[in-house]
């Protein structure tokens, strides 16, 4: 008899896990850009460009771990 | 009494299923057309169409008051050149406004599809369509270090930018040559690929719900989750319209901020 058993994907876990260190870094990105933006008001548009430019690449990590699944099943 | 008891006690026989991958498959649009003839390359072709159609009826007579439908051209255009081209490449980025517009609207074209009634088929979920248009860019970056800095420049300025601790080098060289050479069409294929794959799942997901627990399988436990489920793909396709104009934005950006840095290396 097993303790505990757990049925279902894999990937699952591994994207939960995938999404930690993204979300975190989403996180940090729009708390400075938000703060960035209260600061200096009148650099919104260069701050908010910059801020989707971090974002873009912090969340490709996350979705790298969304398709990994997909491509190995 | 959690969802998976709901779904459990109102299977009776045939248990919920949620879409998977069958979504993003597509016979062949009539008996006899050819395989590659789906319903997504229709409506890849269905956007190139209203892009240039709208364009045309923007500018073919271009006012200097500005009426009707050259309004809304001029203020996409203004967008583009403002948000994308001029921070990202610089005094000379408008020489490539005509690729970054055509870009742009043609990429929210086809994510937009994904939320027009009849259409919902966001194209960018099929991965053909973003690789294209990332390798695209990718040819132009290559082209472009080349001319503007040299192979062996664009690399040494690439590799070791000046200003660094000399032990570091070590670690960034490799780094940035993997990042810039192998991962970026990647990251900027899958970026616009995922969130299009993702997002019509999910929307598919609640829609799924929405009509298992009300319609097909209607229990008084159960119609609660598919009011849920209902409340949720009308904020969900909401959602959606704003990921998919941010996934646009996003791609033309990433696209000019590389341009950019192929032209100034220092930039």
């Amino acid at each position: 008899m097993f303790l505990a058993e757990v049925t279902g994907n894999l990937g699952a876990i591994a994207y939960g896990l995938a999404a930690i260190g993204p979300g975190i870094g989403v996180g940090i990105i729009f708390g400075q850009g938000v703060q960035a933006i209260a600061r200096q008001p009148e650099l919104t548009n260069v701050i908010r460009t910059n801020m989707l430019l971090g974002f873009a690449l912090t969340e490709a990590l996350a979705l790298i771990g969304f398709v990994v699944p997909f491509v190995h099943s | 009494m959690s969802a998976s008891h709901i779904l459990a006690a109102s299977g009776g026989g045939e248990e919920f299923q949620a879409p998977g991958l069958e979504l993003f498959e597509f016979a062949p649009l009539w008996d006899g057309a050819p395989s590659w003839l789906t319903k997504p390359v229709l409506l890849a072709a269905l956007s190139v169409i209203i892009v240039c159609g709208f364009f045309w009826a923007a500018f073919s007579k271009p006012k200097l008051v500005p009426r009707g439908v050259q309004n809304i051209g001029e203020v996409g255009y203004l967008f583009v050149r403002d948000q994308i081209a001029r921070p990202m490449i610089g005094k000379d980025g408008d020489r490539w406004m005509p690729f970054l517009v055509s870009t742009f609207f043609f990429i929210l074209i086809m994510n937009w599809m994904g939320v027009i009634p009849l259409m919902q088929m966001p194209i960018a979920s099929h991965i053909a369509f973003p690789i294209v248009l990332a390798a695209i860019v990718y040819v132009m970056m290559w082209f472009l270090s080349i001319k503007h800095q040299g192979l062996i420049g664009w690399f040494k300025n690439m590799m070791f930018p000046p200003g660094l601790p000399k032990p570091l080098y070590v670690l960034y060289a490799p780094i940035e040559l993997l990042s810039v050479i192998v991962l970026r069409p990647f990251t900027h294929s899958v970026r616009l690929f995922a969130n299009m794959f993702a997002g019509h799942l999910l929307l598919a997901f609640f829609a799924t719900v929405a009509y298992w627990f009300l319609i097909e399988k209607l229990t008084g436990l159960g119609a609660g989750l598919g009011v849920v489920g209902f409340a949720m793909t009308i904020v969900m396709t909401g959602f959606e319209m704003f990921v998919q104009a941010l996934q646009a934005f996003i791609f033309t950006l990433l696209a000019a901020s590389y341009i950019g840095g192929a032209l100034h290396p220092d930039h």
